[in-house]
């Protein structure tokens, strides 16, 4: 090919090539199978995205109308009942996160320094990081049940702190992991710098690892807290259910969660249009979570 | 110590640490080992409380309980294989449609669909280089992927509670009419009354699509260029070079993203709780009502009044922990495997 363009300068290389046989044509099979396969793909992504907009319109189509001011401040209805709220569902939801975030949040983050900065390559570290990715994909119930064997069995009744520890549990290996994601970004230099300057471990941590890597563990915990606060099964175990308001942290509690699953089945209208209702709160609860948790999140670099 | 010091600066800038940091230090490192150790504990403690309180089911009842398919209490018979069965075929159909969705979404995502769409869009009005429009491509493709996070993060209660009342009759006419017509297919050999597999599988792979997408489209974005580019230059079309190149080599991280998707699917509670429909049935229609040891465990738990019965639902906690463990350590170790693989295979790639 070389020679022959060399013994006829300025001819056409072209010579001889039909054009159009390289033009891009949909009659040729592997391009149709390619279009085809492309309309495929996006009526998934259609489909795979779809539910997301259809929850959020049922929800706030079918709990909306029953958005009020009573809505916030009174007890559960009974199946009859006229009006009610979701008052102490929603306090017993957010106490029993608080609780969750209390135990987990400190845990976690030591845990994520550890794994990032204190001992990143040791065996041990191997064993907490593979433990923390096992309990990540750990049911939840299954987390409801220890909780029910260690707190509940152990004081002899369900609980507030029950309750909020099976779901620190599961808040756990969620922040350890964004937080030990989060220490690794930070550069090297910046760490090296500290170090050259005198700096002790803790001193690095605490005024270059944790300052820098802030966004990416705040980002870890709200997604720990928007997970827990949706959780279920565990607190059937733990909490139970509550149709009073929360007087102590050492009984039965409301949440959520649980309202909504005990008034699903309920026969009654009103009580399945109380369970639209809180699942209103709970979706704008966990998406308003989720997004400032996204929005924080630090721009990771690629390619 | 002082030759380190500029010469204008009055005080050292760099110092060794006092004693009192020191100890400040030691005390750090020490608390940071203990609570990591804790995470660690945590996992064994529950994997060895969950045996505490299902051994005095399991040393009374035996295999008995696995295999045995009666649950009366009249005639002391419990047998949870129906749940065993109902949840692992809830738990594969779920993953099917999980999986053909979330690869799907992860192709479209990863392999510049979107932004090429867009492009061309906007290159149709001529604004595709202007300063705001230029980045439109990248937004709508981050638009999407968060889109898709925020599925995962809709509890499981309230999808199952949209499975009841949007879900169920909106599929309930589908279901029947591939009864009636291909009625003679095993899967299809029930009427859909109402909760079932159908129903709860379908819910279960929205659930589960998230996981499968985000870490397919990590192992899609990890395929080195140089692959993608050798193949275009052999003259393979753009979908040639995803199925024949870039998936084969994506595939170990997309097969450990969908084992761990198995291992949700198996422990979801709620969504099934609300949509299966317990009953003790073991059949291969898909319009079948059935029961999962999740859902069975979370069900029955309210009614349970004597220890003898929280024992029994305790087994079966043990029995689903022992699943979904063994499932959920396969696709950690596939993961992990992967991510000791690749970073020694670019720097080989670097150094040619």
């Amino acid at each position: 090919m070389a020679t022959d363009l060399k013994a006829a300068p300025g001819a056409d290389p072209f010579d001889g090539i039909n054009l159009a046989d390289l033009e891009k044509s949909l009659l040729r099979p592997r391009n149709l199978i390619g279009a085809f396969l492309t309309g495929t793909v996006m009526v998934f992504t259609f489909l795979a995205i779809y539910p997301l907009f259809s929850v959020l319109f049922a929800v706030i189509a079918r709990g909306g109308e029953q958005i009020s001011l009573s809505l916030f401040t009174e007890l559960p209805p009974s199946a009859m009942e006229a009006d009610g709220g979701i008052g102490n569902a929603i306090v017993g939801t957010l106490v029993m996160v608080g609780i969750a975030a209390l135990f987990s949040v400190p845990i976690g983050i030591f845990g994520g320094i550890f794994l990032a900065e204190v001992g990143p390559d040791t065996k041990f570290a191997q064993v907490v990081r593979f433990s923390a990715k096992v309990l990540t994909g750990f049911p939840s119930v299954l987390a409801g049940v220890f909780a029910y064997g260690v707190v509940v069995l152990a004081t002899g009744q369900f609980s507030a702190w029950a309750g909020g520890f099976a779901l620190s549990i599961l808040m756990v290996p969620v922040v350890i992991l964004t937080t030990e994601d989060a220490i690794r970004m930070v550069p090297a230099k910046m760490r090296e710098a500290a170090i050259g300057m005198g700096c002790t471990q803790a001193q690095v941590v605490r005024h270059v690892l944790l300052p820098t890597a802030f966004p990416g563990i705040l980002t870890g915990v709200m997604l720990a807290i928007s997970r827990a606060a949706g959780e279920t099964a565990p607190l059937l175990f733990t909490a139970l259910f509550s149709n009073n308001w929360l007087e102590s942290t050492t009984e039965p509690t409301a949440s959520l969660a649980v309202l909504i699953f005990n008034f699903s089945g309920s026969f009654a209208r009103n009580q399945v249009q109380m369970a639209w209702a809180a699942a209103l709160v709970l979706v704008v609860l966990v998406l308003i979570t989720n997004l400032i948790a996204q929005t924080l999140a630090p721009k990771q670099v690629r390619r | 110590m002082s030759t380190l010091n500029t010469p204008n600066s009055p005080q050292p800038s760099a110092r060794a640490p006092t004693g009192a940091e020191y100890a400040i230090n030691g005390t750090f490192r020490a608390v940071s080992y203990g609570f990591a150790g804790l995470v660690a504990l945590l996992l064994a403690f529950i994997v060895f409380e969950i045996f505490r309180l299902g051994w005095p089911a399991m040393s009374e009842r035996g295999l008995a309980f696995i295999t045995g398919t009666i649950w009366d209490p009249n005639k002391n018979e419990y047998g949870v294989l129906p749940e065993i069965w109902g949840t692992i075929y809830s738990s594969v159909f779920g993953l099917l449609i999980g999986t053909v969705l979330g690869v799907s979404v992860a192709i479209f995502l990863a392999e510049g669909f979107v932004a090429n769409g867009v492009f061309a869009i906007l290159s149709l009005v001529g604004l595709q280089y202007r300063p705001f429009w230029s980045s439109m491509p990248e937004r709508v493709e981050m638009f999407l992927k968060s889109l898709i996070q925020l599925l995962a993060a809709i509890p499981s209660v309230v999808y199952g509670l949209w499975g009841i009342f949007v879900i169920i009759p909106m599929i309930r006419p589908i279901g029947n009419w591939l009864h009636e017509g291909l009625g003679w297919i095993p899967f299809f050999g029930t009427e859909l009354s109402g909760p079932g597999i159908f129903p709860a599988g379908i819910v279960l792979g929205i659930m589960v699509l998230p996981i499968i997408t985000s870490i397919s489209y990590e192992a899609l974005v990890a395929v080195p260029h140089k692959l993608r580019e050798a193949s275009y230059g052999l003259g393979a079309t753009r979908w040639e070079t995803i199925l024949a190149v870039i998936v084969p080599t994506a595939a170990p991280g997309i097969f450990g993203g969908i084992i761990l998707a198995f291992g949700r699917a198996l422990g979801e509670t709620m969504a099934l709780a609300m949509l299966v429909g317990g009953a003790r049935t073991i059949s291969l229609s898909l319009f079948a009502p059935a029961n999962t040891l999740a859902a069975l465990i979370a069900n029955r738990f309210g009614d349970a009044n004597t220890p003898a019965d929280v024992g029994l639902l305790l087994y079966a906690a043990l029995v689903l922990m022992v699943i979904t463990l063994i499932v959920n350590m396969l696709g950690s170790l596939v993961l992990q495997r992967i991510a000791v693989k690749s970073p020694t295979a670019t720097t080989k790639g670097a150094k040619q």
